[in-house]
């Protein structure tokens, strides 16, 4: 066989699924290049060409800038916090304890429950009249009166991030367990038998082993976290007073409640350049870490 | 493992204990909730455990008499079978062959990154083109539309499955066969397909899943019960005016089991595929 009939057959056997992707992906895509620069609406009319409109008018509207400031701080404050807690889970589910099989199996359950269920589940949780969190912090005498998490632009955020963590840090947790799992049993001990303290332990003999899965990991969190929309249009919809709006959010109520196609597109192509940026620099990581280890 | 003093055990047990209750409390509270009669829920101060259990709700929930609750949540969760089990299908059936080649070719392996490359493509950049096509075709509030969107998602998450998974088939055993004078299809019928049976199954239950957690198509291609999905099915009640959060808590249960279950057997298969994937690529 002849390596250019090897080349032909592949290219014959990708086909499907070339066809496919092109079909609803990369039709699509430009497509929504193509509406960025109309003012189509989403149903009826097909729109005229108005130029870079849509685009000025989204980065120089103040929608948008506090829409990225409220995704910035999500997902800074959710991936930092999910960092931090996983790597001290992971920690932990090294060390020798009773039970620790069943507990890192347990871990699987958060990261298993679907995103809509874990939303509505911690929607309950936080319920003003009802909620399990009023009840708790009330009898053990941390507050006073039922407050309303979700209905109060001061804490709605924080009251997202919080369930948003829960459901993801395990993940991260896992990830830094498999290769705290890959540190040599040795390099511990000599360290150890060279007087190192715990941190200096951590720092110089472990995090070499953690940095590589755990960059991949918060590259990966990060733009999971940029993209968000499905926690949050199940617990707030965005509210109260737009406090909780994230630029998914943003861009399906400019396209879809408001049905402006036009402008809608231009800003889910904002939003898409800065994932892009994001997965560019997840690649470089990938690369690196590929070449170190 | 070298030894530890006594209060760093105790301290490790109690970190532990701190942990096992952080996880599992939320998880056990939505069932908890599901099997508690009202009054116990909106009692103050709270019930934190029923005084009698009342599996009721998950009678209303699985029952089809007409207009009822369950109705509309029985048809959501065949709806969410049908789209999820369509578009797992597909999935394969296109990834399947491409995974191979690109697997056994590597001169075409930049294509293959090209599609994962738009796995990290964030939903709202196709929403409104999708939209436009799905109303053109008349396939809004359709399973068989919105299965066809869901290959969007699942379509790159299979390939990339499926291309480590016969990365890890030795293909001396296939260039043996060719050898042996066996014709390509045959080798991949015979001989790679059923040694990739294992992978294939596990990135069908994974592709499923997907599907079967996946929220926002489904809000905007869908409307009523002949095409809902269970999650949008769920977003309704947690965001409607239902007051009894116990049957709320209920449909969140019955939608979460399959993932739970599957997690939590197939816990080996899916960190192996997290790791290997987040390092390799």
């Amino acid at each position: 066989m002849t390596s250019t009939w090897i080349t032909t057959r592949a290219w014959l056997l990708m086909l499907p699924l070339l066809i496919v992707m092109v079909a609803i992906i990369g039709w699509p895509l430009v497509d929504t290049v193509r509406l960025s620069f109309t003012d189509a609406k989403l149903v009826g009319t097909e729109g005229s060409f108005v130029g870079l409109d849509n685009y000025v008018k989204i980065l120089s509207g103040s929608n948008f800038q506090r829409t990225l400031i409220t995704t910035f701080w999500f997902a800074v404050l959710s991936v930092s916090a999910e960092m931090v807690i996983g790597v001290l889970a992971a920690l932990l589910l090294n060390q020798q304890f009773y039970g620790r099989s069943i507990l890192r199996a347990l871990m699987i359950l958060p990261w298993a429950l679907p995103t809509v269920v874990n939303a509505t589940l911690w929607r309950l949780i936080y319920n003003p009249e009802y909620g399990a969190l009023n009840a708790m912090l009330m009898q053990f005498g941390l507050i006073d009166a039922y407050r309303s998490w979700l209905g109060e632009p001061g804490t709605a955020l924080a009251s997202l991030i919080v369930a948003d963590c829960w459901k993801n840090f395990p993940l991260v947790a896992l990830i830094a367990l498999a290769a705290l799992q890959a540190v040599p049993r040795d390099i511990t001990a000599a360290s150890m038998v060279d007087g190192a303290g715990a941190w200096s332990r951590f720092r110089f003999v472990i995090m070499p082993y953690l940095a590589g899965p755990l960059m991949v990991a918060l590259v990966l969190r990060t733009i999971e976290a940029f993209k968000v929309f499905d926690i949050i249009w199940v617990m707030t919809r965005g509210g109260p007073a737009n406090s909780t709006r994230t630029l998914s959010i943003l861009v399906y109520q400019e396209a879809f409640s408001f049905q402006r196609a036009g402008s809608g597109a231009s800003l889910a192509l904002i939003v898409t350049l800065l994932v892009t940026v994001l997965a560019v620099a997840y690649a470089a990581l990938i690369r690196k870490s590929a070449g170190v280890s | 493992m070298e030894r530890r003093s006594l209060t760093a055990s105790v301290l490790v047990h109690l970190a532990a204990l701190l942990l096992l209750v952080v996880i599992l409390a939320p998880v056990v509270w939505l069932f908890v909730m599901s099997i508690s009669s009202t009054p116990d829920l909106i009692a103050k101060p709270l019930h934190w455990w029923p005084g009698t259990v009342d599996l009721s709700r998950y009678g209303v929930l699985l029952s089809s008499v007409a207009n009822s609750a369950g109705e509309a949540f029985v048809a959501s969760l065949f709806n969410s079978i049908k789209v999820a089990g369509m578009a797992t299908v597909a999935a394969l059936m296109v990834a399947v062959p491409s995974a191979w080649a690109v697997s056994r070719t590597p001169s075409v392996g930049w294509s293959l990154y090209a599609v994962i490359a738009t796995y990290m493509l964030p939903p709202v950049a196709l929403a409104v083109p999708l939209y436009m096509t799905l109303a053109w075709a008349g396939l809004l509030n359709n399973v068989f539309g919105l299965a066809l969107v869901y290959l969007t998602i699942l379509a790159p998450f299979t390939t990339w499955l499926m291309k480590s998974g016969f990365d890890s088939i030795p293909r001396e055993i296939e260039s043996a066969a060719t050898m042996d004078g066996a014709r390509l299809d045959q080798i991949l019928r015979l001989i790679t397909l059923p040694l990739a049976a294992p992978v294939m199954a596990t990135a069908a239950l994974f592709a499923f899943l997907l599907a079967w957690d996946e929220f926002f198509y489904a809000l905007l291609f869908t409307s009523d019960q002949r095409a809902k999905t269970l999650t949008v099915a769920i977003a309704d009640l947690a965001g409607g005016r239902v007051s009894d959060y116990g049957l709320i808590a209920t449909a969140g249960v019955l939608a979460a089991l399959p993932p739970l279950i599957v997690g939590l057997f197939m816990q080996r298969a899916l960190i192996a595929g997290l790791t290997s994937g987040g390092v390799k690529g």
